[in-house]
């Protein structure tokens, strides 16, 4: 019974992916169709379709690396909100890189765009870094609302100063054909940008689990006073665990402008940063189970796009399924909540509260 | 009539493979103070779950005035008479004395006479001797007090019998004696008080009868006026105790730790060392005694690096380490630290006990290797440690929070022993410990000292302190008083000292 019990908890993201859907069968079955025929539809689409897998990678992509920049900060119980801001300032950082510098040889350009990207993304995820580190301010809300200024000042550059002359609506000029990413499946959209995340996912995991940096930030986590007394620096963690993130997020939008759409369009994104959030918790904050929970959720974006084509049915109703995930994902941590990851982050996290406060008080006096 | 108020018969209780209770058998008569008595571990709290209701026994039975009765939740063991008081309590903090009293009452009808219930309250506290205001906000009482409103619950609900887990836990020395009174004045009233320690004094201070559990089953039990220290202190642990732990004569040598006007502020920005001098000698135990809270914690941390000096000097032999950073003063000039809080401080308690024990060597050869851990060898010297220690566990890759106290203490101790240091900062290292792990602690703190460190040993537990140290320091509002030679130093001269009289 225990056994069978421990099988479920571990089990608890794929039966919150079941739940969802047979709840969504129920929106299907009201929208008029066969709920069965339509998932047919959707998940043949979304893997076993070869265009259709190509248009799953796509979307992947971001979502992969949005989500590993929410595991990471996780780790040490900080809450990325950011990554959608990230991901804009990445792509801009890139975009520059890309249409502004003197032209090099093809590949020097592309990793010269790709670092720059990075270090946009690492620079926006700074700021409430800094903010938490030194002022104890909630990275949450600080993240959240750069989001907005980052989406904005993206829509402002590509409106006025980078805007392609003559163009219908704001978007910036196509960058050189020498910086497309090339395409990892033949005479398809799946570019690069993908290989490259789970690279990065696999090396996350690998650290975490035997890695000397993986201890550090989870004990920063787990207990930062234990953290300061070992000599782990807690200020320094926050700061770098977060612009680790942000270079993943960062990615995540040079990646969209140099495998995918070759331009800088205002308001691209499209929340990828905030379904990263979904990859990250489906994953139960596991980067390596990331990849499957990034697949799974760029899997459906695609094949609701086949099961609307195919069967009229509203790709809004894949959106409520994606809810519904996020929902059934939230109910099973009730179930031994300290033992799930999530719950030993937000555990990480009151701490880590309590801890900088007091540092911040005994600095401030 | 039965001559026991409660009998628990064969109770047996295991959690998978770890059999927590083996054939219990405990009889408690009424009117008494019952002590069970165990070290941590020996399945006291298990027992006492089962009796409330909160476990279910795998065998075994519980009569009440020789009847058989079935408890199988809280409330059924409320109706049947038995209230337990936890270690930490159940109090809502907003609430007056008597609404928390009276929350979670049967019977209330629908409309709540919070006046009356007030009234019979008072009169109640009064007839006991609790001194307890019922209109007063329970967040606003000490925490003794508190205690006490736990107890007045249990009374006011027609409890019978009172558990106690380790009550003492929570109380200063000074409000220990008063509260024991009240337990005497309780007994005459014809209550009957289960009162679980690990401490002897106790026991021979307030139990009429004792039962000492050892590894989940009775060891012995006796009539207090059957017993002494010295035979229970065997019972419970199974061997002998050295009461007086034994100092071999020694001689010590050049100044190690040197500390010259330290002042430093606590978290809250108050002043909480002022202007404090001393310094230590390599082979010797200095103690610092004093009331909780006049800069003990401070002191160990500005030593340790923890917490910036506002003024003054520390030297280790003749570098200054004033500014040197928390994991230089470990390593470059070997200061050890054993903190007071293990769990805050001390411990990871969600990693193992090998990561544990590699706290603060953890980025150090052979641990790690270009940023990533070699298991084996972390493995490796944690059994080492553990076998040198006697740390009892079942594997190193454990988490360090399924250990008892005293063997999380040996997991810190082995850990800050073994880079032989040359200063060791221990602060209140026997705090919650039972008798034979205190011993341990001291015989490792003497070697530590015959070895050529110079410690600094901080407890407010006077006793431990004198059968340790060569002198012994007293701090007080963050000055430190007077230096005393052990010789010298009676409980009586460094009583005063504490409550602030200089000599």
């Amino acid at each position: 019974m225990q056994r069978l019990y421990r099988i479920l908890f571990h089990l608890r993201s794929v039966l919150a992916i079941v739940a969802a859907l047979a709840v969504g069968s129920l929106l299907i079955i009201a929208a008029g169709s066969n709920p069965i025929e339509a998932y047919k539809t959707l998940f043949h689409g979304a893997f076993f379709d070869y265009w259709g897998f190509a248009a799953t990678l796509v979307k992947m992509s971001p979502l992969l690396l949005a989500g590993l920049a929410v595991v990471l900060p996780l780790r040490a119980g900080l809450f990325n909100i950011g990554a959608e801001g990230q991901i804009y300032i990445g792509a801009l950082f890139a975009t520059i890189a890309a249409l502004y510098l003197p032209v090099l040889p093809g590949p020097v350009h592309i990793l010269i765009c790709t670092l720059a990207g990075a270090l946009g993304g690492a620079l926006w995820a700074l700021i409430p870094a800094l903010l938490k580190a030194y002022q104890g301010i909630n990275e949450i809300i600080v993240t959240l609302l750069l989001n907005f200024v980052a989406l904005h000042f993206v829509s402002f550059m590509v409106s006025g100063p980078m805007i392609e002359p003559g163009a219908p609506y704001p978007y910036s000029p196509e960058i050189p054909d020498s910086l497309f990413l090339p395409h990892i499946l033949p005479c398809s959209d799946a570019h690069f940008g993908v290989l490259v995340g789970i690279v990065i996912a696999i090396g996350m995991y690998i650290v975490f689990r035997r890695g000397v940096s993986g201890f550090t930030l989870a004990t920063v986590g787990r207990n930062p006073e234990a953290a300061r007394y070992a000599g782990i620096s807690v200020k320094r963690h926050i700061i770098v665990s977060f612009m680790i993130a942000g270079a993943c997020a960062g990615l995540a939008g040079t990646f969209e402008v140099l495998g995918h759409r070759y331009r800088l369009f205002h308001a691209f994104s499209q929340g990828y940063g905030y379904d990263g959030i979904v990859v990250a918790f489906l994953a139960g904050l596991n980067p390596f189970l990331a990849i499957l929970s990034s697949m799974f959720i760029g899997g459906l974006r695609s094949g609701a796009n086949m099961m609307q084509r195919a069967m009229g049915i509203e790709t809004t109703v894949v959106e409520a399924i994606q809810g519904l995930v996020i929902l059934f994902v939230a109910m099973s941590l009730a179930f031994r909540y300290r033992a799930t990851a999530i719950g030993q982050a937000i555990t990480r996290r009151k701490e880590l509260e309590q801890a900088l406060d007091e540092q911040t008080r005994d600095k401030k006096t | 009539m039965s001559a026991y108020k409660l009998s628990l018969e064969g109770i047996s209780k295991s959690f998978g493979a770890v059999t927590a209770n083996d054939r219990v058998t405990l009889r408690v008569r009424p009117g008494t103070v019952h002590a069970v008595l165990g070290e941590n571990g020996a399945g006291k709290s298990t027992l006492m779950n089962v009796l409330y209701g909160l476990y279910r026994p795998d065998e075994g039975r519980i009569l009440i005035d020789g009847r058989d009765v079935v408890i199988d939740s809280p409330r059924a063991a409320l109706a049947a008479g038995i209230g337990m008081v936890h270690q930490h309590f159940m109090l809502v903090g907003q609430l007056t004395v008597t609404e928390n009293i009276v929350l979670g009452m049967k019977g209330q009808g629908l409309k709540l006479d919070l006046a009356s219930h007030r009234r019979k309250i008072a009169k109640l506290s009064q007839s006991f001797g609790f001194e307890i205001d019922p209109t007063a906000d329970v967040m606003k009482l000490p925490i003794g007090m508190q205690q006490r409103v736990e107890i007045l619950k249990l009374i006011y609900q027609n409890a019978e019998i009172l558990i106690l887990d380790e009550p003492t836990s929570v109380l200063t020395p000074n409000e220990t004696g008063p509260f024991f009174e009240l337990l005497e004045r309780l007994k005459s009233a014809g209550k009957t008080i289960l009162f679980i320690t690990h401490k002897l004094e106790e026991v021979m201070a307030i139990a009429d009868d004792v039962t000492v559990m050892q590894g989940g089953k009775v060891k012995a039990s006796l009539a207090k006026s059957e017993t002494d220290p010295a035979s229970l202190a065997r019972t419970m642990v199974g061997r002998d105790v050295l009461f007086q732990v034994k100092r071999s004569a020694h001689s010590t040598g050049e100044p190690v730790l040197r500390l010259a006007d330290v002042s430093a502020n606590n978290a809250r920005g108050l002043k909480a060392l002022d202007r404090v001098t001393f310094e230590i000698r390599a082979g010797e135990v200095f103690g610092i005694a004093g009331v909780d809270g006049n800069g003990q914690a401070e002191l160990a941390e500005v030593i340790s690096g923890l917490r910036p000096v506002e003024s003054g000097r520390i030297h280790v032999s003749d570098t200054d380490v004033t500014q040197a950073s928390i994991s230089d003063r470990a390593r470059r000039f070997g200061v050890a630290y054993v903190p007071e809080d293990r769990h805050r401080d001390g411990l990871v308690l969600d990693e193992s006990v090998a990561q544990n024990m590699i706290l603060r060597t953890y980025n150090r050869r052979p641990f790690a290797r270009f940023g990533f851990f070699d298991r084996s060898a972390i493995r490796d010297h944690a059994e080492r440690l553990a076998s040198a220690f006697a740390v009892r566990l079942q594997s190193v890759d454990q988490e360090v929070r399924y250990l008892s106290g005293g063997n999380q203490q040996k997991v810190i101790l082995a850990r800050e022993l073994e880079g032989a240091p040359r200063v060791l900062v221990v602060a209140q290292p026997t705090k919650g410990l039972d008798v034979g792990a205190i011993e341990f602690v001291q015989q490792q703190i003497l070697a530590q000292r015959d070895r050529g460190v110079a410690v600094l040993y901080i407890s407010t537990e006077l006793e431990h302190l004198l059968d340790v140290c060569d002198r012994v320091g007293v701090l007080f509002r963050g000055k430190l008083m007077d230096t005393i030679g052990s010789d010298d130093a009676t409980p009586e001269r460094v009583g005063l000292l504490m409550a602030g009289v200089a000599a």
